[in-house]
Protein backbone atom coordinates (compact mmCIF):
# COMPACT_ATOMS: atom_id res chain seq x y z
CA UNK A 1 0.00 0.00 0.00
CA UNK A 2 1.62 3.42 -0.68
CA UNK A 3 2.02 5.85 1.91
CA UNK A 4 -1.11 7.60 2.87
CA UNK A 5 -0.57 11.66 3.03
CA UNK A 6 -4.47 12.88 3.22
CA UNK A 7 -7.47 10.65 4.75
CA UNK A 8 -11.36 11.85 3.50
CA UNK A 9 -14.13 10.59 5.85
CA UNK A 10 -16.89 10.78 3.33
CA UNK A 11 -17.11 10.14 -0.24
CA UNK A 12 -19.46 13.30 -0.31
CA UNK A 13 -16.74 15.77 1.65
CA UNK A 14 -14.87 18.09 -0.08
CA UNK A 15 -12.08 18.98 2.29
CA UNK A 16 -9.62 15.79 3.65
CA UNK A 17 -7.17 15.87 6.29
CA UNK A 18 -3.67 16.00 6.40
CA UNK A 19 -2.02 12.33 7.87
CA UNK A 20 1.44 13.26 8.06
CA UNK A 21 3.68 16.07 9.28
CA UNK A 22 2.74 18.55 6.61
CA UNK A 23 2.84 17.75 2.53
CA UNK A 24 4.65 21.06 0.74
CA UNK A 25 3.17 23.03 -2.22
CA UNK A 26 2.83 20.72 -5.66
CA UNK A 27 3.19 17.63 -3.86
CA UNK A 28 1.31 14.90 -5.29
CA UNK A 29 -0.80 13.67 -2.46
CA UNK A 30 -2.23 10.46 -1.93
CA UNK A 31 -5.79 10.50 -0.41
CA UNK A 32 -7.88 7.62 1.05
CA UNK A 33 -11.65 7.70 1.64
CA UNK A 34 -12.61 6.09 4.82
CA UNK A 35 -16.35 5.85 3.79
CA UNK A 36 -15.81 3.23 0.41
CA UNK A 37 -11.84 2.57 0.65
CA UNK A 38 -11.18 4.33 -2.49
CA UNK A 39 -8.22 5.56 -3.09
CA UNK A 40 -7.79 9.37 -5.32
CA UNK A 41 -5.02 11.86 -5.68
CA UNK A 42 -4.47 15.66 -5.38
CA UNK A 43 -1.56 18.26 -5.74
CA UNK A 44 -1.26 20.46 -3.06
CA UNK A 45 -0.89 24.30 -3.69
CA UNK A 46 -0.17 25.49 0.23
CA UNK A 47 2.30 24.00 2.75
CA UNK A 48 -0.47 21.97 5.25
CA UNK A 49 0.23 20.76 8.79
CA UNK A 50 -0.87 17.19 10.19
CA UNK A 51 -4.23 17.85 10.82
CA UNK A 52 -5.17 20.68 8.75
CA UNK A 53 -7.90 20.52 6.02
CA UNK A 54 -6.66 20.80 2.25
CA UNK A 55 -9.54 21.79 -0.64
CA UNK A 56 -10.57 18.58 -2.70
CA UNK A 57 -12.51 21.00 -5.19
CA UNK A 58 -12.70 24.79 -6.08
CA UNK A 59 -15.15 26.41 -3.43
CA UNK A 60 -16.76 29.70 -3.72
CA UNK A 61 -17.91 32.07 -1.35
CA UNK A 62 -20.87 30.95 0.31
CA UNK A 63 -20.21 27.33 -0.50
CA UNK A 64 -20.81 24.73 2.29
CA UNK A 65 -17.50 22.41 3.45
CA UNK A 66 -18.59 18.90 3.91
CA UNK A 67 -16.91 16.61 6.49
CA UNK A 68 -18.28 13.34 8.15
CA UNK A 69 -20.75 14.08 4.92
CA UNK A 70 -22.06 17.11 6.86
CA UNK A 71 -22.17 20.50 7.18
CA UNK A 72 -19.22 22.26 8.89
CA UNK A 73 -19.11 25.46 7.60
CA UNK A 74 -19.39 27.68 5.19
CA UNK A 75 -16.34 29.71 2.81
CA UNK A 76 -15.67 33.37 3.62
CA UNK A 77 -12.92 34.05 0.84
CA UNK A 78 -12.86 31.57 -2.09
CA UNK A 79 -10.82 28.40 -2.09
CA UNK A 80 -8.98 26.92 -5.18
CA UNK A 81 -8.78 23.18 -5.56
CA UNK A 82 -5.09 21.89 -3.13
CA UNK A 83 -5.15 24.84 -0.72
CA UNK A 84 -5.34 25.17 2.90
CA UNK A 85 -8.73 24.81 4.44
CA UNK A 86 -9.19 26.79 7.45
CA UNK A 87 -10.23 29.83 9.78
CA UNK A 88 -9.01 32.34 7.22
CA UNK A 89 -11.72 31.51 4.76
CA UNK A 90 -14.06 29.32 6.51
CA UNK A 91 -16.48 30.13 9.53
CA UNK A 92 -19.30 29.01 11.25
CA UNK A 93 -22.87 29.02 10.19
CA UNK A 94 -24.01 28.72 13.69
CA UNK A 95 -22.97 32.41 14.60
CA UNK B 1 -10.76 -10.56 19.67
CA UNK B 2 -12.85 -11.99 22.93
CA UNK B 3 -13.58 -9.94 24.89
CA UNK B 4 -12.93 -11.03 28.59
CA UNK B 5 -16.23 -11.38 30.95
CA UNK B 6 -15.09 -9.89 33.87
CA UNK B 7 -12.57 -7.87 35.89
CA UNK B 8 -11.14 -7.77 39.11
CA UNK B 9 -13.00 -4.85 41.49
CA UNK B 10 -13.88 -4.14 44.57
CA UNK B 11 -17.62 -5.39 45.17
CA UNK B 12 -19.60 -3.02 47.82
CA UNK B 13 -22.49 -3.55 49.82
CA UNK B 14 -25.25 -2.14 47.37
CA UNK B 15 -24.12 -4.53 44.57
CA UNK B 16 -21.99 -2.11 42.71
CA UNK B 17 -18.42 -2.48 41.91
CA UNK B 18 -15.36 -0.13 41.93
CA UNK B 19 -12.52 0.00 40.06
CA UNK B 20 -10.72 1.91 43.01
CA UNK B 21 -10.51 1.59 46.26
CA UNK B 22 -10.85 5.64 47.63
CA UNK B 23 -11.37 6.42 51.30
CA UNK B 24 -12.36 10.33 50.50
CA UNK B 25 -12.44 13.24 52.95
CA UNK B 26 -14.99 15.43 51.25
CA UNK B 27 -15.45 19.37 52.38
CA UNK B 28 -19.14 20.22 52.03
CA UNK B 29 -17.96 24.15 51.55
CA UNK B 30 -15.04 26.05 50.67
CA UNK B 31 -14.27 27.02 54.31
CA UNK B 32 -13.73 23.06 55.37
CA UNK B 33 -11.07 22.45 52.69
CA UNK B 34 -8.47 23.19 55.19
CA UNK B 35 -9.43 20.70 57.67
CA UNK B 36 -10.17 18.25 54.89
CA UNK B 37 -6.53 18.38 53.65
CA UNK B 38 -4.80 18.65 57.12
CA UNK B 39 -6.73 14.97 57.71
CA UNK B 40 -5.95 13.76 54.10
CA UNK B 41 -1.82 14.82 55.33
CA UNK B 42 -2.20 13.29 58.83
CA UNK B 43 -4.05 10.14 57.36
CA UNK B 44 -2.17 7.80 54.58
CA UNK B 45 -4.18 5.82 52.29
CA UNK B 46 -7.25 8.76 52.08
CA UNK B 47 -7.69 11.86 49.79
CA UNK B 48 -9.17 14.98 50.44
CA UNK B 49 -11.63 16.84 47.57
CA UNK B 50 -11.28 20.38 48.01
CA UNK B 51 -13.23 22.45 45.69
CA UNK B 52 -14.69 26.04 45.65
CA UNK B 53 -17.96 26.17 46.61
CA UNK B 54 -21.11 25.42 48.97
CA UNK B 55 -21.79 28.47 50.61
CA UNK B 56 -24.90 30.58 50.09
CA UNK B 57 -26.34 28.39 46.94
CA UNK B 58 -30.11 28.09 46.18
CA UNK B 59 -32.32 26.66 43.73
CA UNK B 60 -31.22 24.41 41.20
CA UNK B 61 -27.56 25.21 41.59
CA UNK B 62 -27.93 24.26 45.32
CA UNK B 63 -29.50 20.71 44.16
CA UNK B 64 -26.55 20.01 41.54
CA UNK B 65 -24.03 20.75 44.37
CA UNK B 66 -25.87 18.16 46.46
CA UNK B 67 -26.27 15.69 44.16
CA UNK B 68 -22.38 16.32 43.18
CA UNK B 69 -20.94 15.80 46.78
CA UNK B 70 -23.98 12.57 47.44
CA UNK B 71 -23.01 11.60 44.20
CA UNK B 72 -19.27 11.56 44.69
CA UNK B 73 -19.70 9.45 47.94
CA UNK B 74 -21.69 6.97 46.54
CA UNK B 75 -19.15 6.24 43.82
CA UNK B 76 -18.52 2.29 43.71
CA UNK B 77 -14.83 3.35 43.48
CA UNK B 78 -14.73 4.97 46.87
CA UNK B 79 -15.16 2.65 49.98
CA UNK B 80 -15.34 5.08 53.06
CA UNK B 81 -16.26 8.79 52.87
CA UNK B 82 -15.91 11.29 55.71
CA UNK B 83 -18.29 14.44 55.30
CA UNK B 84 -16.52 18.05 56.66
CA UNK B 85 -18.88 20.81 56.61
CA UNK B 86 -19.02 24.49 58.27
CA UNK B 87 -22.21 23.80 59.87
CA UNK B 88 -23.96 20.47 60.76
CA UNK B 89 -27.64 20.53 58.58
CA UNK B 90 -26.06 20.18 55.39
CA UNK B 91 -23.03 18.26 56.41
CA UNK B 92 -26.34 15.47 57.95
CA UNK B 93 -28.04 15.80 54.37
CA UNK B 94 -24.77 14.22 52.29
CA UNK B 95 -23.86 11.87 55.18
CA UNK B 96 -27.32 10.63 54.98
CA UNK B 97 -27.84 10.26 51.49
CA UNK B 98 -24.49 7.87 51.09
CA UNK B 99 -25.54 6.22 53.65
CA UNK B 100 -28.02 4.72 51.48
CA UNK B 101 -25.52 2.83 50.00
CA UNK B 102 -24.53 0.77 52.92
CA UNK B 103 -20.63 2.41 53.06
CA UNK B 104 -18.90 3.49 56.09
CA UNK B 105 -19.51 7.38 56.43
CA UNK B 106 -19.60 9.92 59.09
CA UNK B 107 -20.00 13.73 59.26
CA UNK B 108 -18.22 16.18 61.14
CA UNK B 109 -19.15 20.33 61.48
CA UNK B 110 -16.45 22.68 62.80
CA UNK B 111 -18.45 25.44 63.98
CA UNK B 112 -18.22 25.62 67.81
CA UNK B 113 -15.38 23.35 67.40
CA UNK B 114 -12.76 24.93 65.53
CA UNK B 115 -10.00 23.34 63.31
CA UNK B 116 -7.66 21.71 65.42
CA UNK B 117 -9.92 19.28 67.75
CA UNK B 118 -11.98 18.92 64.34
CA UNK B 119 -8.96 17.71 62.67
CA UNK B 120 -8.14 15.66 65.40
CA UNK B 121 -11.93 14.02 65.90
CA UNK B 122 -11.90 13.52 62.32
CA UNK B 123 -8.51 11.61 62.13
CA UNK B 124 -9.40 9.21 64.68
CA UNK B 125 -12.41 8.21 62.31
CA UNK B 126 -10.14 8.61 59.18
CA UNK B 127 -8.19 6.42 60.47
CA UNK B 128 -10.13 4.03 61.56
CA UNK B 129 -11.98 4.12 57.94
CA UNK B 130 -8.60 4.11 55.77
CA UNK B 131 -7.20 0.60 57.69
CA UNK B 132 -10.81 -1.05 57.25
CA UNK B 133 -10.80 -0.73 53.61
CA UNK B 134 -6.77 -1.07 52.96
CA UNK B 135 -8.34 -5.15 53.81
CA UNK B 136 -10.72 -4.83 51.29
CA UNK B 137 -9.53 -7.64 48.31
CA UNK B 138 -10.31 -7.12 44.33
CA UNK B 139 -12.57 -9.78 43.42
CA UNK B 140 -14.44 -11.15 39.57
CA UNK B 141 -16.98 -9.12 38.62
CA UNK B 142 -18.91 -9.48 35.40
CA UNK B 143 -17.67 -6.48 33.14
CA UNK B 144 -21.29 -5.34 33.24
CA UNK B 145 -21.01 -4.03 36.09
CA UNK B 146 -18.37 -1.51 34.78
CA UNK B 147 -19.78 2.01 33.96
CA UNK B 148 -17.80 3.78 31.38
CA UNK B 149 -17.85 7.53 31.14
CA UNK B 150 -16.42 9.24 27.80
CA UNK B 151 -15.43 12.87 27.07
CA UNK B 152 -12.82 14.21 24.67
CA UNK B 153 -10.79 17.18 24.95
CA UNK B 154 -7.95 19.53 23.66
CA UNK B 155 -9.19 17.65 20.27
CA UNK B 156 -7.74 18.31 16.56
CA UNK B 157 -9.23 16.72 14.00
CA UNK B 158 -7.12 13.13 14.94
CA UNK B 159 -9.72 12.84 16.97
CA UNK B 160 -12.62 12.95 14.82
CA UNK B 161 -10.32 10.47 12.26
CA UNK B 162 -9.02 8.18 15.06
CA UNK B 163 -9.55 8.38 18.97
CA UNK B 164 -12.66 9.45 18.86
CA UNK B 165 -14.13 6.38 16.53
CA UNK B 166 -11.84 4.07 18.63
CA UNK B 167 -14.10 5.03 22.02
CA UNK B 168 -16.79 4.41 19.43
CA UNK B 169 -15.61 1.16 18.62
CA UNK B 170 -15.50 0.08 21.73
CA UNK B 171 -18.97 1.07 22.31
CA UNK B 172 -20.13 -0.50 19.96
CA UNK B 173 -18.45 -4.04 21.34
CA UNK B 174 -18.91 -3.36 24.88
CA UNK B 175 -22.98 -2.26 24.82
CA UNK B 176 -24.42 -5.78 23.91
CA UNK B 177 -22.30 -7.17 27.20
CA UNK B 178 -24.61 -4.73 29.38
CA UNK B 179 -22.29 -1.95 30.32
CA UNK B 180 -23.63 1.35 31.33
CA UNK B 181 -21.84 4.24 29.14
CA UNK B 182 -22.29 8.08 29.16
CA UNK B 183 -21.45 10.68 26.89
CA UNK B 184 -21.74 14.65 27.42
CA UNK B 185 -20.43 17.88 26.45
CA UNK B 186 -23.93 19.54 25.28
CA UNK B 187 -21.95 22.62 24.01
CA UNK B 188 -19.71 20.51 22.00
CA UNK B 189 -22.78 18.96 19.82
CA UNK B 190 -23.36 22.20 18.69
CA UNK B 191 -24.15 22.25 15.04
CA UNK B 192 -24.28 18.11 15.34
CA UNK B 193 -27.46 18.43 17.72
CA UNK B 194 -30.09 17.42 15.08
CA UNK B 195 -28.33 14.37 14.40
CA UNK B 196 -27.49 13.44 17.71
CA UNK B 197 -31.17 13.83 18.87
CA UNK B 198 -32.12 11.13 15.98
CA UNK B 199 -29.98 9.21 18.11
CA UNK B 200 -32.43 8.48 20.78
CA UNK B 201 -33.86 5.53 21.23
CA UNK B 202 -37.05 6.60 21.91
CA UNK B 203 -39.11 9.27 21.27
CA UNK B 204 -39.11 10.89 24.89
CA UNK B 205 -35.29 10.47 25.00
CA UNK B 206 -35.00 12.33 21.55
CA UNK B 207 -37.51 15.33 23.16
CA UNK B 208 -35.66 14.94 25.75
CA UNK B 209 -32.55 15.85 24.15
CA UNK B 210 -33.40 18.56 22.02
CA UNK B 211 -35.36 20.32 25.01
CA UNK B 212 -31.74 20.40 27.07
CA UNK B 213 -29.85 21.68 24.12
CA UNK B 214 -32.46 24.19 23.03
CA UNK B 215 -32.26 25.36 26.61
CA UNK B 216 -28.44 25.10 26.56
CA UNK B 217 -28.71 26.78 23.38
CA UNK B 218 -30.74 29.64 24.69
CA UNK B 219 -28.71 30.51 27.67
CA UNK B 220 -25.20 31.30 25.17
CA UNK B 221 -27.62 33.48 23.03
CA UNK B 222 -28.68 35.68 26.01
CA UNK B 223 -25.06 35.76 28.28
CA UNK B 224 -22.77 35.59 25.12
CA UNK B 225 -21.34 39.22 24.35
CA UNK B 226 -20.81 37.96 20.80
CA UNK B 227 -20.73 34.96 19.85
CA UNK B 228 -18.51 31.52 21.17
CA UNK B 229 -16.06 31.81 18.32
CA UNK B 230 -12.95 32.52 20.96
CA UNK B 231 -13.22 29.68 22.84
CA UNK B 232 -15.43 27.19 20.47
CA UNK B 233 -12.83 26.04 19.08
CA UNK B 234 -10.50 26.72 21.77
CA UNK B 235 -7.05 28.17 20.31
CA UNK B 236 -5.86 24.68 20.90
CA UNK B 237 -8.22 22.59 18.78
CA UNK B 238 -7.63 25.38 15.64
CA UNK B 239 -3.65 24.84 16.11
CA UNK B 240 -4.94 21.23 15.43
CA UNK B 241 -6.71 22.35 12.55
CA UNK B 242 -10.14 22.48 13.88
CA UNK B 243 -12.06 25.06 12.03
CA UNK B 244 -15.68 25.36 13.26
CA UNK B 245 -17.92 24.23 15.72
CA UNK B 246 -19.95 22.14 13.71
CA UNK B 247 -16.54 20.19 12.67
CA UNK B 248 -15.66 19.67 16.06
CA UNK B 249 -19.19 18.46 16.78
CA UNK B 250 -19.18 15.95 13.97
CA UNK B 251 -15.58 14.89 15.89
CA UNK B 252 -17.10 14.63 19.02
CA UNK B 253 -19.61 12.64 18.26
CA UNK B 254 -17.74 9.66 17.18
CA UNK B 255 -17.19 8.53 20.34
CA UNK B 256 -20.62 6.95 20.53
CA UNK B 257 -20.16 4.90 17.83
CA UNK B 258 -23.28 3.37 16.20
CA UNK B 259 -24.86 3.38 19.88
CA UNK B 260 -27.89 5.08 20.93
CA UNK B 261 -29.00 7.03 24.52
CA UNK B 262 -31.78 5.35 26.19
CA UNK B 263 -32.10 8.43 28.32
CA UNK B 264 -31.04 12.09 29.38
CA UNK B 265 -29.66 12.43 32.65
CA UNK B 266 -29.40 15.92 34.44
CA UNK B 267 -25.49 16.87 35.49
CA UNK B 268 -24.45 14.27 38.52
CA UNK B 269 -27.73 12.31 37.73
CA UNK B 270 -27.59 8.67 38.62
CA UNK B 271 -29.16 6.72 35.38
CA UNK B 272 -31.89 3.98 36.43
CA UNK B 273 -33.13 3.03 33.20
CA UNK B 274 -30.62 0.29 32.97
CA UNK B 275 -27.68 -0.98 31.42
CA UNK B 276 -26.68 1.17 28.35
CA UNK B 277 -25.46 4.38 26.83
CA UNK B 278 -26.51 7.48 28.45
CA UNK B 279 -26.30 11.32 27.50
CA UNK B 280 -25.47 14.09 30.69
CA UNK B 281 -26.26 17.83 30.24
CA UNK B 282 -22.76 18.72 31.32
CA UNK B 283 -19.94 21.95 30.31
CA UNK B 284 -17.70 20.73 28.11
CA UNK B 285 -14.75 21.51 30.10
CA UNK B 286 -12.82 18.52 31.14
CA UNK B 287 -12.41 18.84 34.67
CA UNK B 288 -15.81 19.66 35.44
CA UNK B 289 -17.62 17.23 33.12
CA UNK B 290 -15.66 14.58 34.31
CA UNK B 291 -16.13 15.31 38.04
CA UNK B 292 -20.22 15.06 37.19
CA UNK B 293 -19.92 12.19 35.33
CA UNK B 294 -17.71 10.43 38.15
CA UNK B 295 -20.84 11.63 40.63
CA UNK B 296 -23.24 10.16 37.98
CA UNK B 297 -22.01 6.47 39.30
CA UNK B 298 -19.27 6.38 36.52
CA UNK B 299 -16.06 4.03 37.56
CA UNK B 300 -13.75 4.27 35.06
CA UNK B 301 -13.43 7.28 32.22
CA UNK B 302 -11.86 7.16 28.11
CA UNK B 303 -10.77 10.25 27.53
CA UNK B 304 -9.17 11.04 23.26
CA UNK B 305 -7.16 14.08 22.99
CA UNK B 306 -5.64 15.36 19.94
CA UNK B 307 -3.21 18.01 21.02
CA UNK B 308 -2.76 16.65 24.47
CA UNK B 309 -5.45 17.82 27.55
CA UNK B 310 -3.79 16.22 30.69
CA UNK B 311 -6.84 16.35 32.83
CA UNK B 312 -7.12 13.38 35.63
CA UNK B 313 -10.19 13.10 38.31
CA UNK B 314 -9.51 12.34 42.16
CA UNK B 315 -11.99 9.04 42.25
CA UNK B 316 -12.72 8.21 38.79
CA UNK B 317 -9.19 7.01 36.12
CA UNK B 318 -9.50 8.89 33.45
CA UNK B 319 -7.62 6.52 30.49
CA UNK B 320 -6.16 9.15 27.66
CA UNK B 321 -5.47 7.52 23.94
CA UNK B 322 -4.54 9.90 21.01
CA UNK B 323 -4.10 9.50 17.25
CA UNK B 324 -1.71 12.31 16.62
CA UNK B 325 1.41 10.77 16.58
CA UNK B 326 3.27 14.37 17.79
CA UNK B 327 0.90 14.45 20.86
CA UNK B 328 1.83 10.44 21.21
CA UNK B 329 5.20 11.35 21.30
CA UNK B 330 5.73 14.80 22.71
CA UNK B 331 3.72 13.94 25.82
CA UNK B 332 4.19 10.26 26.39
CA UNK B 333 4.09 10.60 29.65
CA UNK B 334 0.12 11.31 29.47
CA UNK B 335 -1.21 8.48 26.81
CA UNK B 336 -2.16 5.46 27.94
CA UNK B 337 -3.36 4.22 24.51
CA UNK B 338 -1.24 5.32 21.39
CA UNK B 339 -3.13 4.65 18.44
CA UNK B 340 -1.69 6.83 15.72
CA UNK B 341 -0.91 4.08 13.59
CA UNK B 342 -4.53 4.62 12.42
CA UNK B 343 -3.49 7.60 10.59
CA UNK B 344 -0.89 5.42 8.81
CA UNK B 345 -3.26 2.83 7.98
CA UNK B 346 -0.86 0.30 9.78
CA UNK B 347 -3.81 -0.53 12.65
CA UNK B 348 -7.64 -0.34 11.30
CA UNK B 349 -10.37 1.13 13.98
CA UNK B 350 -11.71 -2.67 15.19
CA UNK B 351 -7.82 -3.04 16.16
CA UNK B 352 -7.47 0.28 17.93
CA UNK B 353 -11.04 -0.95 19.79
CA UNK B 354 -9.43 -4.46 21.04
CA UNK B 355 -6.51 -2.12 22.36
CA UNK B 356 -8.82 0.06 24.07
CA UNK B 357 -10.88 -2.60 25.33
CA UNK B 358 -7.62 -4.53 26.60
CA UNK B 359 -6.60 -1.41 28.33
CA UNK B 360 -9.60 -0.40 29.92
CA UNK B 361 -9.83 -3.51 31.53
CA UNK B 362 -5.95 -3.77 32.92
CA UNK B 363 -6.74 -0.46 34.54
CA UNK B 364 -10.52 -1.49 36.18
CA UNK B 365 -7.94 -4.23 37.14
CA UNK B 366 -5.63 -1.68 39.02
CA UNK B 367 -3.07 -0.72 36.60
CA UNK B 368 -2.37 2.65 37.47
CA UNK B 369 -3.59 5.85 34.29
CA UNK B 370 -0.80 7.76 33.50
CA UNK B 371 -2.84 11.11 35.12
CA UNK B 372 -3.15 8.80 38.36
CA UNK B 373 0.75 8.08 38.41
CA UNK B 374 1.26 11.90 37.80
CA UNK B 375 -1.18 13.13 40.36
CA UNK B 376 -4.00 14.36 38.18
CA UNK B 377 -7.11 14.80 40.72
CA UNK B 378 -9.11 17.85 39.53
CA UNK B 379 -12.27 17.57 41.17
CA UNK B 380 -14.33 20.61 40.09
CA UNK B 381 -17.66 21.55 40.66
CA UNK B 382 -20.26 22.82 37.99
CA UNK B 383 -21.75 26.04 38.53
CA UNK B 384 -25.37 27.08 37.84
CA UNK B 385 -25.27 30.45 38.93
CA UNK B 386 -23.82 33.23 40.89
CA UNK B 387 -24.47 32.63 44.57
CA UNK B 388 -26.61 34.96 46.71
Amino acid sequence: MSNTDIIIHDEKDNVGVVVIKKITPEQNCNCWIMENDKSVSIQSKDEIQLGHKIAMADLNEGDTILKYGHDIGKVVKNIKKGEHVHVHNVKTKKW
Amino acid sequence: MEIPDSFLGYKRENGRAGTRNHVIILPVDDISNACAEAVANNIKGTIALPHSYGRLQFGADLELHFRTMIGTGKNPNVAAVIVVGIEPKWTKRIVDAIATTGKPVEGFSIEGVGDIDTIAKVSKKAQEFSMWASEKQREECPISDLWISVKCGESDTTSGLASNPTVGNLMDKLEPLGVHLCFGETSELTGAETVCEKRGKTPEAQAKFKKTWNDYNDFILKEATDDLSESQPTAGNIAGGLTTIEEKAFGNFQKIGGCQFIDVLEPAEEPTKGAGLYFMDTSSAAAECVTLQAAGGFNIHLFPTGQGNIIGNPIEPVIKLTANPLTAKAMSEHIDVDVSKILSREMNLSQAGDELIKSTLRVANGRLTCAEALGHKEFVMTKLYRSA
